[in-house]
């Protein structure tokens, strides 16, 4: 019983940070219908900006900790803008597909341009706030799971918050509905493809930060993986939804420890895979997204 | 002007000068004949995944799959059954490897069959991903398969491929192809491509053509795949994930997607372009990844093309 | 077709020919220098452990040259990255035979690229010289195969003695990478030791490499109760394996191979994780032997202070071991060269004295480290 109730906390904190990393996947598709391939690797710069900031910060107290979240995401939001200006911008209007080989080159070369700048070696990650071990009956938690649910719902809300209670948030919502339109009534495009490509980003980045916390071994490659989990999370729960990228992390968080308390943990990437497949046959829209009829 | 040569003619010119360049095979310096045998494997890579991406606009990002499935079912063939087989074939070789690579080519076929019928409802972005998750999938259960040698990979492959197979199978895959778009029914692919719901207005099944794309697209990096195997005499999983796929599809983006032509020379100048860029050490995946991004900003419709038709909604 | 296509094919075979051409000739003129090849993976996922090599390799070619040389001429190491890429081996191995005409060629730290050119260096008549493939099918492929280190067989058999003897344990759990051919064999040679010698094997578990997360396949681990886990896996797979296991209550000894030799080994679990570890390896940046010593001070010197690991030290090895062999041989013409590389017998080397034996794998001491206050220390030598 403990065994199960173990490998429960165990899916759920790994599913959060699936959450995390799929509410910038699902916000950028959701705006603009585009799979930013680079998201996983702004995920990687968010914890290698955390890695460098952690050595000028002094300190393992809370508030450096912050400190270094949010600088390192200040620093994605601003990676994410010139990769939008310099790498997608130009393509605005052409087909989907082309757009998406650009973001795999942008992945591509970040990753590439990780290995020479930081070398291939895995760094440990600093503890940026304090860790402790939680053991209530035979279960263990550790504070930086608690972290990642804690800052993941913290981030869930504000998320939400920004899109459906403020202007900027509006603005967005209606270039998801129709761009042209949107630019009718007033709406700068530009500028807000920018920012939300800049919340994206650094909402990777927070990701990446809480995901060094838990696994503290950074190297260039680290976001591949994560990120098309994350983003196979995003399909799940629904994409263009934040409540179902937050469901769809957990979900697939549980799915992937269950099959590995199973003994397949050979298989573990392809299960993220197999569930992509199969919720993309069953019910395209995801759990907890609506579905919407094709117009000819 | 070449329009005016008969297509089998061509193909039958093809075979024989593969054929005699290919028995001078010894002389060559093994460098150059590895770089000459992989340009050909590439060129078929790229003209089967043109089938299914430039002419039925059916973007599939794990053609790398493909060729995995048809390496190892070649490979095993040969390896594990090669010497029950061989008395069978009269003891020739070069009919033990065509019976394997066309082993491996059907369960390539297969696999494409198996990828492309969920993916019939799937468009653009979701279609490309489905796809490159069948290619992962693949790519793990191989490495899970201990019987193949799992992530230690196949060795002791014997070396039966050469540059008349390579070059052969390329001409045979581009006649193939070729002939399949330029004729009536062929143009069913385009029209699919252009617009499946006016196409299926038109009467014509785009389910059958996205199938049947998959199918010959699937069969032949099959075939590519055993001949791979049968070079390197060594394959291992690790080999043919997201990466590889991701070469052939900017071979076919590079050439121009739908141009056959174009797809030929691009598959030819990146395999020869990946050698030269050796020099620049660490750079050149950094070189190769800008080499993407400055492509699709400013020549999304390939290198190779002049055109007015233009085949993508660039 | 038109015009413009018929040009385009044209250029396109005119690049091919050029590109062909810049490569061969020039610097095939023999006598200036002795060229040795390395292949390695400098980028890609195993570019961690490639680039150590190479590392090690370089340093070796640089100290050789400093003191003038190996039989009055100066080595020219010629390398290339493989990308950690199946195939690129092979043609990276035919350009440096045939283009850049090396004497002897070195790579592979993994088994599986060593293999991939084994079968080509061996029918060329190229002596291939590997730093750390363990797999002892590298060897066998041909009598121009060699090795600097120990293989799978040896070391799994100490660490099961190691096991029973030492750390008292009789059952034993095994968490293994699946995706790893080194894992995979040390732990299947551990296990065959293991078994025959009376133990039990109560759980086996797999991994994949590249994983962070392993508190699922841990949870079945403790839950089967097992009196120590072995890990025959990489550090950087390690490092957070320990950490979590300890994380999550798991009080037992973890031991494993040189595969955790590394000083990031530390960083990662966290020293206050690392206690109750063990591993074997072939060298330790602690060790006290003179030359091991030296090497790592030479090491740091070159690379900014970076400690090595033993990848490192192997790759250092491999060049010495040839570049000794060179001396004996008096030439590098084969199979003179080849005979004489076999025959090297008490090599004092960075990672212990290193003896070829008969099939040409080393025979050599395996050093255990444990760590204690956040710092390896040395333990024990298991001889051969």
């Amino acid at each position: 019983m403990t065994e199960l109730l173990q490998q429960l906390i165990n899916g759920l904190a790994l599913g959060a940070i699936y959450a995390l990393i799929a509410l910038g996947y699902t916000m950028v598709y959701g705006v603009l219908r585009f799979i930013n391939f680079a998201h996983s690797d702004v995920f990687m710069v968010g914890a290698f900006a955390g890695y460098f900031l952690a050595r000028a910060v002094p300190g393992g107290s809370a508030l450096s900790g912050i400190a270094v979240l949010l600088g390192a995401m200040a620093i994605c939001a601003l990676l994410g803008v010139i990769i939008e200006k310099l790498a997608y911008r130009p393509l605005r209007g052409r087909s989907t597909l082309t757009v998406l080989i650009t973001a795999i080159g942008v992945s591509l070369l970040l990753q590439n341009l990780g290995q020479r700048i930081f070398g291939a070696n895995p760094r440990s990650f600093p503890s940026l706030f304090p860790v402790h071990q939680f053991h209530l009956g035979g279960v263990v938690i550790s504070s930086a799971q608690i972290l990642v649910f804690a800052v993941a719902l913290v981030l869930l809300f504000a998320l939400r918050h920004i899109v459906l209670h403020t202007r900027v948030g509006t603005a967005m919502r209606a270039l998801s509905f129709n761009p042209v339109a949107a630019s009718l009534v007033g709406i700068n495009n530009d500028r807000i493809i920018s920012f939300t490509f800049a919340l994206g980003s650094a909402l990777a980045a927070a990701g990446g930060i809480l995901y060094a916390s838990n696994y503290p071994s950074i190297d260039p490659l680290m976001g591949t993986l994560p990120g098309m989990k994350a983003f196979v999370a995003a399909v799940l729960g629904g994409i263009g939804n934040i409540a179902g990228a937050a469901f769809g992390g957990l979900a697939l968080g549980l799915i992937e420890t269950i099959v590995v308390a199973f003994g397949g943990s050979t298989y573990r990437d392809a299960v993220a895979f197999a569930v992509l497949i199969l919720i993309l046959l069953l019910r395209p829209e995801g759990l907890l997204g609506k579905r919407t009829a094709e117009k000819v | 002007m070449l329009a005016r040569v008969h297509p089998q003619l061509a193909l039958l010119g093809a075979l024989v000068v593969a054929a005699v360049v290919s028995a001078f095979g010894g002389g060559f310096n093994p460098y150059l004949l590895d770089i000459a045998v992989s340009c050909g494997i590439n060129v078929i890579l790229a003209v089967s995944l043109n089938l299914i991406n430039g002419f039925t606009g059916q973007f599939s990002l794990g053609h790398a799959g493909f060729m995995a499935v048809g390496a190892y079912a070649a490979a095993t063939l040969t390896t594990s059954f090669g010497a029950a087989l061989l008395p069978l074939v009269g003891g020739q070789t070069w009919l033990l490897f065509l019976v394997a690579l066309l082993g491996g080519g059907l369960m390539a076929a297969i696999a494409g069959l198996i990828v492309g019928v969920p993916s019939l409802r799937l468009k653009g972005d979701y279609l490309a991903i489905v796809t490159l998750g069948f290619g992962e999938i693949i790519r793990v259960v191989l490495q899970n398969i201990d019987a193949v040698g799992g992530p230690r990979g196949m060795i002791g492959i014997p070396g039966y491929a050469n540059l008349f197979w390579a070059y052969g199978l390329a001409a045979i895959c581009i006649y193939v192809v070729w002939a399949m778009v330029h004729s009536t029914y062929g143009r069913g692919f385009i029209a699919v491509a252009d617009d499946e719901i006016a196409a299926e207005a038109m009467g014509i099944n785009a389910t059958r053509y996205k199938i049947t794309a998959f199918l010959v697209g699937a069969f032949f990096a099959g075939l590519a795949g055993g001949v791979y195997a049968h070079f390197k005499q060594y394959i291992a999983p690790q080999g043919f994930g997201f990466d590889k796929s991701i070469e052939i599809v900017v071979m076919v983006i590079l050439g121009g997607m739908g141009n056959t032509i174009g797809v030929i020379a691009a598959a030819i100048l990146l395999t020869v372009l990946g050698e030269w860029l050796r020099q620049f050490g660490d750079y050149r995946m950094i070189l190769y990844s800008l080499l993407i991004i400055v492509l699709m900003i400013t020549r999304p419709q390939g290198l190779f093309r002049w055109n007015t038709r233009s085949k993508v909604k660039a | 077709m038109r015009r413009p296509q018929i040009r385009i094919l044209m250029a396109v075979a005119a690049v091919a020919v050029l590109a062909g051409c810049s490569k061969s000739g020039g610097e095939a003129a023999a006598g200036a220098t002795i060229k040795v090849g390395e292949f390695a993976s400098l980028t890609g996922k195993e570019a961690t452990f490639g680039v150590s090599s190479h590392e090690g390799t370089l340093l070796a070619v640089e100290e050789l040259n400093a003191a003038g040389g190996v039989l009055g001429k100066k080595l020219e190491l010629v390398y290339e990255d493989n990308r950690s890429t199946p195939g690129e081996s092979l043609t990276i191995a035919k350009k440096l035979i045939n283009n850049d005409k090396v004497i002897a060629i070195l790579g592979e730290v993994a088994s599986g690229r060593s293999l991939e050119v084994a079968p080509f260096a061996q029918s060329s008549r190229v002596p291939q010289i590997s730093p750390s493939s363990t797999n002892p099918d590298v060897t066998k492929i041909g009598d121009y195969i060699f090795r600097v280190c120990f293989i799978d067989p040896f070391q799994g058999k100490l660490l099961a003695g190691f096991a029973k003897n030492t750390l008292k344990a009789q059952k034993v759990a095994l968490f293994s990478d699946v995706a790893a051919p080194y894992s995979v064999g040390l732990g299947k040679f551990f296990k065959e030791a293991w078994l025959a010698g009376g133990g039990e094997l109560v759980s086996e578990v797999k991994y994949t490499g590249g994983d962070k997360d392993f508190k699922a396949q841990l949870t079945v681990i403790k839950n089967a109760k097992p009196d120590a886990i072995m890990v025959p896996g990489y550090y950087t797979d390690v490092g957070l394996i320990v950490a979590q296991a300890r994380q999550l209550g798991i009080t037992v000894p973890m031991f494993g191979g040189d595969g955790w030799e590394a000083p990031e080994l530390i960083q990662i679990a966290g020293a206050e994780n690392l206690v109750n570890t063990y591993y074997s390896t072939h060298f330790s940046p602690s060790s006290t032997d003179p030359l091991a010593q030296k090497f790592v001070a030479a090491y740091k010197a070159k690379y900014s202070g970076k400690v090595p690991d033993a990848m490192a030290a192997l790759g250092y090895d491999s060049v010495m071991v040839l570049a000794d062999a060179i001396k004996r041989a008096g030439t590098t013409d084969e199979p003179k060269l080849r005979d004489a590389i076999a025959a090297t017998k008490d090599f004092p080397g960075a990672t212990g004295i290193t003896t070829l034996d008969a099939n040409r794998d080393a025979s050599k001491s395996a050093v255990i480290i444990t760590v204690k206050d956040g710092k390896f220390q040395y333990l024990e030598t298991v001889a051969p």
